[in-house]
């Protein structure tokens, strides 16, 4: 389980880990700011993350490396109160 | 992994999920506020701003071996998840020697790839193996 969050008003946030900070805008960077791209290819290493979860009664943080060592299943879902 | 927060999270878990299943989600439910994660994965729809359904295994290296993903309105196969699991974790602990061909499941033969096995596959894996 993952480090325990401090119960909080605001909202907890995540994302990738390891990303470049963003570069200042110019003018020719704002027009054409690309959406990042997946990175996923078979055989390579799944890009690294940290996200809030909710696990067992607790608010916790989850980072991906953390996981090393073991299978791990990543599923993405439209919604919750839907199937999956 | 869903783009709901953790509290949504918890209101599904404690109110339905834990219904289904006895003590609720054993594993993280993940918040991915904004498809930041999933835009990395490339299973957010940036048109409905939500995750499709993207499944992905991740072996103890942290490699991706699979991945699977579909538009929302088809669920997924959950039983096949843990066949290409089971698979994957066979072929790393005979560290390559073995792989599994078409419909393979656990109790079923393998393949072990060499200059011995070329052309002569028919042998030894029939067609209608490739089904349960």
């Amino acid at each position: 389980m993952g480090e325990e969050l401090e119960v909080a008003c605001a909202r907890p946030t995540g994302g990738p880990v390891g990303e470049n900070p963003a570069e200042p805008e110019t003018q020719e960077t704002t027009s054409v700011k690309k959406e990042a791209k997946s990175m996923i290819h078979v055989g390579k290493k799944a890009p690294d993350f940290v996200s809030p979860a909710y696990q067992q009664g607790k608010f916790v943080s989850v980072k991906l490396s953390e996981y090393l060592g073991k299978w791990v299943l990543l599923c993405f879902y439209p919604g919750d109160f839907t199937f999956v | 992994m869903s783009i709901d927060s953790v509290f949504v999270h918890k209101m599904w878990n404690d109110n339905e999920l834990s219904k289904m299943v006895n003590g609720g989600v054993p594993f993280p439910m993940l918040s991915d506020a904004g498809g930041r994660v999933g835009k990395v994965f490339g299973v957010f729809d940036e048109d409905a701003g939500v995750e499709t359904r993207g499944r992905f295994i991740i072996d103890p290296d942290g490699a991706v071996q699979g991945y699977e993903v579909l538009t929302p309105p088809v669920g997924r196969n959950v039983n096949e998840t843990l066949r290409q699991v089971q698979a994957f974790q066979l072929v790393r602990a005979s560290k390559g020697k073995e792989a599994t061909p078409s419909g393979w499941k656990p109790g079923k033969m393998t393949l072990k790839p060499g200059p011995d096995l070329v052309g002569n596959v028919w042998k030894v894996w029939k067609t209608d193996m490739a089904f349960d």
